[in-house]
């Protein structure tokens, strides 16, 4: 029996609702019940790779109702979610224990991943709308959880850029729905193939570009992320940074390109630039900064930048009418990207909240010498520095490479050589992460620390394990089932809209 | 020149975010361009003359049963009030989170210029 798809947003929204009755008393049965859910949406992930399926919410067909849409795109970003929000909330169980009303923590860490669920699962775009709105929202409070000076003004900053995101989305819903007079995507692609572009339509286009530009923090909306992802708590920055920049900002952009408008070269050129962009900006800006978290929310950005590379690559050669085997690999070499960065970036938070729950700063000039003291969180911080790095054996390398070639088969020899050159800089910001907190003399006030052992130390060995283990992905049987699927959606293009309109007209009623 | 009017709106809200000190007024400048899209959305349904989308025996085509075209002609497209209403709601929600979180921010600061609030740099 398969799993109904509005089960991915229903279980964790009525499990969020549920938990802040428990109170401060029952805090051990809200945690084990939140990681229930986050275990078990991880299994229903699973179970549902390769499923491909419309389903019509309440029974109207399409395009009166709503509809949710299960392809090989919105399986891998479930997949990705799940597997981010369950280390996560693992880690959670011990970590929040320094913060009071845990219980209201883990219910908008759990609306936030319902959101998510919804953004990559719906086929109505004001749909989708609604839970990027939910998951921003929860995102808005979690990065201010902690009331502190620094948190409420990084939650304010983020709260502002992140409304006007929204609200650029909303008017190009807007401007849609007065266009083609449906809000369903595979209808309004299906108008817009038959209609062409007018000039309200290319606005709405840019309107969405900027808006899902400022959700991803790409490099000329980035001004937030810095300030956000370090001030939220580090469970909660390993979600932001993991999957949440990924799901409401590139999912969203790449799924309203490549399946709703169709892929151009200006705008493939428009992704390149701003991937080129954020990925020299964003690591320029990590290598001097201090602050340890704050150096990993600056490479976030010039990492989400290989990801838009890839998908603006792929663009550019599809809308060239070039040999399609050669957009795919850049389109796997982007997706895959996007899929490791979520477990290697969401780890390397993780370690720096060991780091700082057993120092009490986020200051390397501070640190020193911890490799001896935390041993385990120094293995998983090794292991994932050296996967984001691209150092051979791990996952990071391959996806990488694949970038690599595809730049070179475009005949685009100048980026190849930007991705390397960047490269080079990740590895040597996550040098000075080594040499600055794990090697070197340990300072007198740090010589009585320990390492927080238990459910923490769990969730940071299963990412280092999957840092490792990733690289699998592209053996042909784990390649065709997981990462093809997506690809295939988006190189298909425009022709979603008639595939969904096919399957909902096959789709057996319930 | 309706549409004109409300991109002007929008224009406003957008410049009283982006521009003003205050965080208050930063606050107003967000729901103004808010309300702007909200009432872009109602203007894609409305019909000068138009009736309220609702069918009884009257809209009916005496003859056929069916239902009349001048009453599909006329009616007002219900979709962009639904809409409108479930963005108000959403609207709401973020107001309240940013006015609670002005509030905090106050208390810890006591300003709401954010000139001064600036521990957060590099």
């Amino acid at each position: 029996m398969s799993i109904p798809l509005p089960a991915f947003v229903a279980v964790p929204l009525i499990a969020a609702f549920l938990l802040p009755i428990f109170g401060k008393k029952g805090k051990a049965i809200a945690t084990f019940l939140a990681n229930l859910v986050t275990l078990s949406l991880l299994a229903m992930a699973v179970s549902s790779i390769g499923r491909t399926e419309v389903y019509e919410v309440g029974n109207w067909s399409i395009p009166l109702g709503i509809n949710l849409v299960m392809d090989g795109l919105s399986s891998l970003l479930l997949l990705a979610i799940s597997v981010v929000s369950a280390a996560a909330m693992l880690f959670s169980a011990k970590y929040m224990e320094q913060y009071t009303a845990k219980a209201k923590y883990l219910s908008l860490f759990l609306l936030m991943v319902a959101g998510m669920n919804g953004v990559v699962l719906s086929g109505d775009i004001f749909n989708l709308f609604v839970f990027l709105e939910i998951a921003s929202l929860a995102s808005y409070a979690l990065v201010g959880f902690g009331c502190g000076p620094e948190e409420l003004e990084a939650s304010f900053k983020y709260m502002v850029m992140g409304s006007i995101g929204s609200i650029f989305i909303l008017f190009a819903i807007a401007l849609v729905y007065g266009n083609t007079g449906t809000l369903n995507m595979a209808y309004i692609s299906k108008a817009i193939q038959d209609s062409g572009l007018n000039i309200g339509l290319t606005f709405a286009l840019g309107l969405f570009i900027t808006g899902f530009g400022l959700k991803a923090a790409l490099v000329p909306f980035h001004a937030w992320l810095p300030d956000a992802h370090p001030s939220a708590p580090a469970p909660i920055s390993a979600m932001l940074s993991g999957i949440l920049i990924k799901t409401l900002g590139i999912y969203a952009l790449t799924r309203v390109i490549f399946n709703v408008f169709g892929v151009s070269i200006e705008i493939g050129w428009l992704l390149v630039a701003l991937a080129l962009v954020s990925m020299i900006a964003g690591a320029f800006l990590a290598i001097g900064q201090w602050d340890i978290k704050r150096l990993m929310a600056y490479s976030s950005i010039s990492q989400i930048g290989y990801v838009l590379l890839g998908l603006g690559l792929g663009a550019t050669l599809i809308a060239k009418g070039a040999n399609l085997a050669w957009a795919s690999l850049a389109i796997l070499g982007g997706l895959f990207h996007l899929v490791n960065h979520s477990v290697y970036k969401s780890l390397l938070f993780l370690t720096s909240g060991s780091v700082e729950m057993s120092t009490g700063t986020r200051q390397m000039k501070q640190m020193g010498g911890l490799a001896e003291k935390l041993p385990v969180t120094r293995a998983a911080c090794t292991v994932a520095s050296a996967s984001i790095a691209g150092i051979p054996p791990f996952a990071g390398f391959w996806s990488k490479l694949i970038l690599v070639i595809a730049a070179v088969q475009a005949h685009l020899y100048w980026v190849a050589a930007i991705i390397v050159f960047v490269s080079l800089c990740t590895l040597i910001m996550y040098l000075k992460v080594q040499r600055y907190v794990f090697l070197g003399e340990l300072p007198d006030n740090l010589k009585q620390i320990s390492e927080h052992k238990g459910s923490m130390s769990v969730a940071m060995v299963f990412l280092a394990c999957l840092c490792v283990l990733m690289g699998f992905l592209l053996v042909p049987v784990l390649r065709t089932s997981i990462l093809e699927p997506a690809v295939k959606v988006l190189t298909d293009g425009v022709s979603y809209s008639a595939n969904v309109i096919e399957m909902a007209k096959e789709g057996v009623k319930i | 020149m309706p549409y004109a009017l409300c991109f002007l709106l929008f224009m406003i809200g957008l410049y009283c975010a982006v521009v003003k000190k205050n965080m208050v007024k930063i606050v107003i400048g967000i729901m103004v361009m808010e309300y702007a899209v909200n009432l872009f959305l109602i203007m894609l349904g409305f019909r000068a003359g138009g009736e309220a989308p609702i069918l009884d025996r009257t809209h009916l085509d005496a003859q056929t049963g069916q239902i009349a075209s001048s009453f599909i002609s006329h009616v007002v497209d219900p979709l962009p009030q639904a809409l409108v209403l479930t963005a108000i709601v959403i609207s709401l929600g973020s107001l309240a989170l940013m006015i609670s979180i002005c509030i905090r921010t106050y208390s810890r600061y006591g300003t709401f210029d954010i000139t001064e609030i600036r521990r957060l740099k590099g």
